[in-house]
């Protein structure tokens, strides 16, 4: 615990420390424009205190985020609680339904020869192109076709979550050894029963270390599917707005909200994981 | 619709042509491993193109295959502009500069275990977070033009690879390290003739990760804001004239592109670590 | 003239459950040139003894010096060379690259280097497979290299941790043979731990018989067998008897435990 905390003192440090600095120049301009001389004292409050600061202090990010959390209506549209939400409900539908293909397409691709030498070359090399870039023309098809809200950013969520999912889930599956398939092959089991004793138990660890990996991914997916011009709601619409806005401090406040919800989402798997694996006895 | 059930037909064909090669003996050779999943491709290309003209689908909504074609080879000029500004003057500074403060910073404290226990896990958190969300805080620091978006590329990067490198340097074995103290070798020459080799394999699975991350930090950071040119910018204002083939255009030159990068660095990967089992491995 | 001596030599490790006497009151001399084995069962201590000389370990009790010095000073002198159960050579080297490790980190001039790679590969019987990558060696092979790169430093004393452990019987019994005449060419000083009490027997001028819980030193033999020893020597009774006499070294220390 002490080194981390350690690290993250330094961090505060250094960044109180940059806000001074950054902030320092539009203090300096401010003082100058009005004629006034500016001491070193009054630059150090300035700085700290500025509406729209280029960089603002951590304190400020702080007040923001607990206004805009504990201090206004959840249902209000200045919420964060209220757009972090809207991106959440978005992420988990498109992580549901991404994992649930991607875990079907692993079991075909390792089920099915054809499958496998046809699909899986793809599904590797998908991993190397930006499918995020593809975005913005998803919700903007989707809705001239008359589908918007949460759908069309689930279905980014869902395709960015599909093929980590895929890749770690036909790792998993793959992982027997030689030794115990051959043992399977010795009793007669099936393929199936070889699948539910066996490969499915096995891929467990595969599986949960992909689905972190996916659920960051959705998420990072449903916040892009939000900036797209018209969109209002949810964590990347309040990053975009700020930032057309030059409200720093919203910024963020917002970044920081979804911060916390990837760490969420991330540390749910792994508690999910945790239990999971513990009662299989392959805890570590 | 003779577009419609040719295609299928021709799918539907081209699959089982593929089912049968898979289960023949000719899977073995690397020829026919290259030709299945080549034949999916185009057969997928084919049915897209058959769809949508069979059915009548409106450009705006999806373009078929050959209006994409046509659209890449009449615009290349402007196709390689928004190429260079993005992927060679966004994606690729950022990428080496990030990758080499990591690596730096990885070696900077591995004499420090009090400093690796309290940078790891902050290096984990940060590398799950949705990054991209600082692309409008940095185009506020460094403007619109590729510096913002290099910046976005660094911090994409620097922490995959970070944890990489560290995982890296602790790979060798007691045994490895206690040879080395048998001969009375310094810090230094531990470090240069034994870990880094042996972290090679770690950081190149961190670099290839960082190919992918690195093209998606400078596209995606230009939807924030960015002059007008970059594949980013491109993307969402054609998405806004719903010039579909042109967007369509972009993805398929940034998906080259990514492939390109991944591709080079396996590449380099297979030279540097030709002794590690898994390039050693025919399957 | 006594190379390595050890007088009330302790070393206790301290565990989550208690201390662990890995080596207590242990009193040995080797003299130069003798071919000492150390055997005993798992925790008798024989590895935590030879990691010690190697100023791996520390002794926390007792008096060890190796060639009149510490033993990290010995270290630092570069006075020995050690041989581990694995080969651990770096995929990444050639097997002359391997075997130059030592000399690079050494300080030894380039033409040395090689002139020295070429030697001791000679000496192991490799010669001809410097170009070659470690992984395309057998075990038995690169077993071999390893023991070339501890000789490459001209230490006078070799150190040998179980070095053929992990290889098949028929393999053994070779390297055993070319070990010895290794040992007759070159003088040497030898401290090896091995698990097998023909092996000891065999190779040894002196065979350290040790029991675990604390380790300690249970019987010193000092083999009365001929230098040159042929592999049938290990039919002959006095050989038998001397192996007697280990094992039943073995089992008064060992107790009824299993």
């Amino acid at each position: 615990m002490l080194p981390v905390l350690t690290v993250l003192l330094a961090i505060l440090a250094l960044w109180y420390a940059g806000a001074v600095l950054m902030n320092a120049q539009w203090a300096r301009d401010q003082a100058a424009r009005a004629g006034v001389e500016i001491g070193v004292a009054e630059i150090l409050r300035d700085t700290m205190s500025q509406e729209r600061p280029v960089l603002p202090a951590p304190h400020q990010v702080a007040a923001e985020f607990g206004k805009t959390v504990f201090g206004t209506k959840v249902t209000s549209k200045r919420s964060l609680v209220w757009h972090g939400w809207v991106t959440l409900s978005a992420t988990a539908v498109g992580f549901a339904l991404g994992s649930a293909a991607g875990i079907l397409l692993a079991i075909g691709i390792v089920h099915s020869r054809a499958m496998d030498l046809s699909v899986m070359p793809w599904a590797i090399a998908s991993q190397t192109i930006p499918i995020l870039a593809i975005a913005p023309m998803v919700i903007v098809v989707l809705s001239s076709m008359g589908v918007t809200g949460l759908l069309p950013k689930a279905i980014i969520s869902a395709w960015l979550s599909f093929f980590p999912v895929v890749v770690g889930m036909v790792k998993g599956l793959r992982a027997p050894d030689a030794m115990q398939l051959d043992q399977l092959k010795t009793w007669g089991a099936s393929k199936g029963q070889t699948f539910w004793k066996l490969r499915l138990p096995a891929s467990m660890p595969y599986l949960f270390a992909s689905l972190k990996v996916s659920v960051a991914a959705s998420l990072v997916g449903a916040i892009v599917g939000e900036l797209p011009a018209g969109a209002t709601a949810g964590l990347g619409a309040r990053l975009l707005s700020g930032s057309y806005y030059g409200q720093t401090v919203m910024i963020w406040a917002a970044l920081f909200a979804a911060a916390l919800l990837a760490a969420a989402l991330v540390g749910l798997i792994a508690a999910i994981e945790r239990v999971v694996l513990r009662r299989m006895g392959m805890a570590r | 619709m003779i577009w419609l059930w040719g295609s299928l037909a021709l799918w539907a064909a081209a699959t089982a042509l593929n089912v049968a090669l898979a289960g023949s003996s000719l899977a073995r050779s690397r020829a026919v491993r290259l030709l299945i999943p080549a034949l999916f491709g185009v057969t997928l290309l084919v049915l897209w193109e058959g769809v949508v003209r069979g059915l009548d689908v409106s450009p705006v909504i999806l373009p078929p295959p050959s209006a994409i074609g046509a659209r890449i080879a009449g615009d290349l000029p402007l196709l390689w502009t928004d190429f260079v500004q993005t992927i060679l003057k966004g994606a690729l500074p950022g990428y080496a500069i990030g990758c080499g403060a990591a690596v730096l910073t990885a070696i900077l404290i591995d004499r420090s275990p009090f400093l690796q226990r309290g940078l790891l896990p902050v290096g984990n958190f940060v590398a799950a977070l949705p990054v991209v969300g600082i692309a409008p805080i940095l185009v506020m620091w460094f403007g619109f033009d590729w510096q913002s978006k290099a910046a976005v590329v660094v911090v994409m990067v620097f922490f995959p690879v970070l944890v990489n490198m560290v995982a890296g340097l602790a790979a060798t074995d007691r045994m490895q390290r206690d040879l080395m103290a048998t001969w009375s070798a310094g810090y230094w020459q531990s470090l240069v003739k034994l870990r880094l080799p042996a972290a090679l394999p770690f950081l190149f699975n961190g670099l290839k990760i960082a190919t992918t991350l690195a093209l998606i930090g400078a596209i995606v950071a230009e939807f924030f804001g960015s002059p007008t040119r970059g594949m980013g910018f491109r993307i969402s204002t054609a998405v806004g004239q719903l010039a579909l083939d042109l967007v369509w255009a972009e993805i398929a030159v940034a998906a080259l592109a990514g492939s390109a990068f991944y591709g080079l660095v396996a590449l380099i990967e297979r030279g540097l670590t030709f002794w590690h089992p898994s390039q050693r491995a025919r399957v | 003239m006594t190379v390595i001596e050890a007088r009330n030599v302790g070393l206790t490790f301290a565990t989550n459950d208690g201390p662990v006497h890995a080596l207590k009151d242990v009193n040995l001399s080797i003299g130069k040139g003798e071919f000492v084995s150390f055997i005993g069962p798992s925790g008798c201590g024989k590895t935590t003894f030879l990691r010690a000389i190697a100023a791996l370990e520390h002794p926390t009790e007792g008096t060890l010096t190796v060639n009149g010095m510490s033993p990290d000073a010995a270290r630092q002198a570069r006075a020995y060379g050690y041989v581990f159960q694995a080969a651990g050579l770096y995929p990444w080297r050639t097997i002359a690259g391997n075997v130059r490790l030592p000399l690079e980190i050494m300080g030894f001039s380039k033409a040395e280097q090689a002139e020295r790679v070429e030697r001791v590969l000679a000496l192991v019987d490799l010669e001809g497979f410097g170009k070659k990558f470690p992984w395309q060696l057998s075990g038995g092979m690169q077993q071999r290299a390893s023991i070339a790169r501890a000789l490459a430093f001209d230490a006078d004393i070799l150190l040998m941790d179980e070095p053929f452990g992990a290889l098949d019987e028929i393999v053994r019994d070779r390297l055993n043979e070319e070990l010895l005449a290794l040992w007759a060419r070159t003088g040497k000083t030898i401290g090896f731990v091995t698990h097998s009490i023909p092996e000891a027997v065999y190779l040894s001028t002196k065979i350290v018989v040790m029991s675990p819980r604390p380790g300690r030193i249970t019987d010193v033999i000092d083999s009365p067998l001929p230098r040159e020893r042929p592999l049938e020597i290990r039919d002959t009774p006095e050989f038998i008897a001397i192996a007697h006499r280990v094992r039943e070294g073995l089992r008064a220390g060992h107790g009824y435990e299993v």
